[in-house]
């Protein structure tokens, strides 16, 4: 009797520390952030809240949300039915296409932009062509457009997929033409996959923090860590912080308004047929040069721009800088990775068998820690180590921790697929023939994670290897990473000496796309 | 007087070097009339009613519709044009609008008052009255067919075309839309022309009832002819068990495993016949008209009635039988035809058109 008690007992601890973990790694520096915040006197306070400035960056991070949604939309909608409504020749090649900008870190984009143009740029080098440098709104704009449209581009495709071509047809048999149909029917249908998709990359652009700092346009997520690095105030930073946290809670709190009552899923049983493709006849031509240009803006820009740099002689970067650099990103992501797949296992198994508002709540914790802005949240950790664990700050333990909890909602996706796939009952089975629950969970149903787990671990490896505002505030004394040596040397306009760490960077984030793009389930293009 | 839509040598083939998935379809359907074309899965069934509604194009042939070519002489009318309401086998109904705005969708030229007066009007037709504000998610599968029925009779198409609209209903469900939409169609005057794999369905629901194989109709007629008077073997036993039997007619009869039969129509030589199981009859002992002996292998109790099969010479028949006849396997009985067997066109005969 008392063993059993004593077991049940400890399978508790081994679900719920993990949890606990997650609450107090996300929600208490969340706190310090306010904590810190009110740090002031009151008159100091009005003085900071209601200054000029903050109306500005609102104004700017704003805009330029709102301008990066508008030109993906632009660019994604028209790919998207080109590549599921049309004849158009090659269109898996130009599904790939659509995808491979997601190879490309944003702060390389900025890169190859800004190495672009000016007169000792790339273009003059080689065609003695001379454009201006973009920077500013614009070069932040293109930027960021350039790397996040693939985000809306998945899910307007897969949303064009999947309508069922008989309410078109309905709605021509009622008498609507063509463009009425588009209008009054297709559009609706794809408002979810539009939202969903805009949802992520105006959640980009709010914590986007490497192109907005090397193209100078100060949004809140530059002026944070302005403010932090260079002016040591930090009551105003933690306000900015603030700001930042409820505009992106506002946009959260928006997005699920607007998809509130909108289940639109095919009301009916039958399966989809395939919808009738758009001959484009003569226009095959325009619309590669529409495709075949984006492709080349978004990808073959940065991958020309790195390997024309490389072959710059001037300047050139040490091969044992570029070791070190690669010996910090691993030694911090490497056990990150391993410490999200933990925390992610119960945190999944808790959600996925045992569904209750405290577990779905667990969960959406850890999707709240990965939808915080980067600096905001990294500042917050700065903050709640100084008061709390002063030994930590600035250690590599407390980096690697921030890595796990920011990038835990990654690697939840994997192992929560996985879980749905192994069936309660062997667990049961196993509980029949003896096994205690852990035994049990490690012999029946963990043996059938274990890919899922990979994945997962791979995923947050990836992505902790080019994190850059993180690594900035977080990082021990000294510490290098590809991304942030790739972030110095591009900041002070060194482009040959970055050249090889955004090289690094692009295959990086090639492998992580490999890996999105293996996990998603095949469908035919 | 003149058909309201005609169909004539219509042919489609998706791909080449595979056989027409229509092939030369050729019927008529009368204002007024409620019309079936029924055929196994893959006999073209669907594809012919795409066509006449403008969701697919076809090679050859010609739609008209009161008077109007709609296909034909280069001449391709695009769907929302050709005023054919259109009742699809998952209903297809928009997700994103309420009940009232998907029946309001195809109003036209009409204020937003009368559309939405008119929507309500046929939905308290389809009796769904007070379900105007729902999202079609929120409704049973019977309450969603009744609102796709809605949303295409509330524009007041010249045609209806339902395709296989009621095999997403369970069969209780099924038995009660099938009269209510006859009910509701001759109410309101309205052709319809309804496509369906299930004889049962397309003999209880339509005026006229077309049997399609391979691309074509084997053949036309009530729902009384064609199951009484198959023309084709295929027909026969589309409709139902049959009995069949090989023989050599003699004029009006012919001499029969069965004892001499007679025929539905006058035939010399080998002959295939087909006889209704339910045109046979059983009894203990023998009687004066010529009844064969026979015993009993197996009975099929199915509540309202039972199907025997018995054995009678060298061959099996299947009977059909009230439920009060109670026989047992290896009781004696005597066999006895009801109705004339119908002589069934050997495959290539031409058939007399009409």
């Amino acid at each position: 009797m008392a063993t059993s008690t004593l077991r049940r007992a400890r399978t508790s601890w081994a679900l719920w520390a993990p949890m606990a973990v997650v609450v107090v790694g996300v929600l208490v520096p969340l706190g310090y952030l306010a904590v810190r915040a009110f740090d002031a006197e009151a008159g100091e306070l009005a003085a900071l809240i209601f200054r000029e400035r903050n109306l500005r960056l609102l104004g700017n991070t704003v805009g330029l949300t709102v301008a990066v949604l508008g030109l993906t939309t632009v660019l994604a909608g028209p790919l998207a039915w080109l590549v599921t409504r049309t004849d158009l020749r090659g269109r898996r090649g130009l599904t790939l296409l659509g995808v491979l900008p997601l190879a490309v870190p944003g702060y390389v984009m900025a890169y190859a932009l800004l190495a672009t143009g000016g007169p000792n740029g790339t273009l003059a080098g080689l065609t003695g062509l001379v454009v201006p440098r973009p920077s500013g709104f614009v070069g932040a704009w293109l930027a960021l457009s350039l790397y996040t449209f693939p985000y809306l581009f998945l899910n307007l495709r897969t949303a064009l997929l999947g309508l069922d071509p008989a309410l078109e047809e309905s709605a021509r048999s009622l008498g609507a033409g063509k463009r009425e149909t588009l209008r009054r029917v297709i559009l609706p249908q794809l408002r979810p996959a539009f939202l969903a998709g805009g949802l992520l990359i105006a959640l980009h652009v709010l914590g986007d923090f490497g192109v907005v700092s090397l193209m100078r346009f100060e949004t809140f997520s530059y002026a944070i860590y302005l403010q932090y690095s260079a002016s040591y105030d930090r009551v105003y930073a933690a306000w900015l912080a603030l700001m930042l946290l409820a505009l992106t809670g506002a946009l959260l709190w928006g997005e699920a308004r607007l998809l509130r009552g909108r289940r639109l899923h095919r009301a009916g049983t039958g399966t989809a047929r395939r919808a009738r493709l758009q001959r484009l006849g003569a226009w095959q031509v325009p619309a590669w040069a529409f495709g075949g240009g984006l492709g080349f803006a978004a990808v073959g820009l940065p991958v020309v721009t790195v390997l024309y740099w490389l072959g710059r002689s001037a300047e050139r970067e040490t091969w044992g800088h570029l070791l070190t650099a690669l010996g910090d990103s691993v030694l911090a992501s490497a056990p990150a990775a391993v410490l999200a797949g933990l925390l992610a296992l119960p945190i999944a198994y808790l959600g996925v068998r045992r569904p209750s508002p405290l577990t779905q709540g667990l969960e959406r914790i850890a999707y709240l820690g990965y939808a915080t802005p980067p600096l905001a949240f990294a500042l917050a950790l700065v903050f709640f180590s100084l008061r709390v664990v002063p030994f930590a700050y600035q250690t590599l333990g407390l980096l690697v921790a921030a890595y796990a909890l920011h990038f835990l909602a990654e690697a939840l996706g994997p192992v929560r697929s996985a879980l749905y796939q192994a069936p309660p009952q062997a667990e049961e089975a196993a509980r029949s023939l003896g096994r205690t629950p852990f035994r049990a969970f490690m012999e029946a149903t963990f043996p059938l994670l274990r890919r899922g787990l990979v994945v997962s671990i791979a995923f947050v490896f990836l992505s902790a290897l080019k994190e850059l505002p993180i690594t900035f505030l977080l990082s021990p004394l000294g510490f290098q990473t590809l991304a942030t040596r790739m972030w110095s040397a591009a900041n002070e306009a060194m482009f040959s000496v970055a050249a090889p760490y955004a090289l690094a960077l692009i295959l990086v984030s090639t492998a992580l796309v490999g890996l999105l793009l293996s996990e998603r389930t095949p469908d035919s293009a | 007087m003149n058909p309201l839509l005609t169909v004539s040598c219509l042919s489609k083939q998706f791909a080449d070097g595979v056989l027409p998935v229509v092939n030369g379809l050729s019927f008529e359907v009368e204002e007024g009339e409620t019309f079936a074309l029924l055929g196994p899965s893959g006999c073209g069934k669907t594809t012919a009613l795409r066509c006449i509604a403008g969701f697919e194009t076809a090679d050859s042939g010609t739609v008209t519709l009161d008077g109007q070519t709609l296909v034909g002489d280069g001449i391709s009318v695009p769907p929302e044009r050709r005023g054919i309401g259109f009742v699809f086998q998952d209903y297809a109904l928009f997700p994103h609008l309420t009940v009232r705005e998907n029946v309001a969708f195809g109003l036209r030229g009409m204020t937003k008052k009368a559309c939405r007066a008119r929507a309500d009007e046929v939905l308290r037709l389809v009796g769904l009255g007070g379900l105007e504000e729902r999202k079609p998610y929120a409704l049973s599968g019977g309450q969603q067919q009744r609102v796709a029925l809605a949303r295409a009779i509330a524009p007041r198409p010249r045609l209806l075309l339902l395709d296989e609209p009621f095999s997403n209903l369970d069969a209780l469900l099924r038995q009660e839309m099938r009269e209510r939409v006859r009910d509701l169609l001759k109410k309101e005057r309205m052709t319809a022309l309804l496509v369906t794999h299930d004889q049962e369905e397309a003999l209880s629901f339509a005026d006229r009832v077309a049997v399609m194989q391979n691309g074509r109709i084997d053949q036309i007629g009530t729902p009384e002819a064609i199951y009484a008077t198959p023309r084709t073997l295929f027909v026969a036993q589309f409709l139902g068990r049959t009995n069949l039997l090989l023989t050599q007619a003699e004029g009006d009869t012919a001499e029969t495993v069965l004892g001499r039969l007679r025929l539905n129509r006058a035939a010399s030589g080998p002959v295939l016949l087909s006889i209704r199981p339910e045109h046979l009859a059983l009894t203990a002992e023998a009687d004066a008209t010529g009844s064969l002996e026979g015993t009993v292998l197996a009975r099929e109790y199915k509540g309202h009635d039972i199907t025997y099969r018995v054995q009678v010479g060298s061959i099996d028949c299947l009977v059909h039988t009230g439920n009060r006849v109670r026989f047992e396997p290896g009781d004696a009985v005597w066999v006895r035809a009801l109705e004339p067997a119908v002589v069934l066109e050997k495959v290539g005969e031409v058939p007399a058109m009409g």
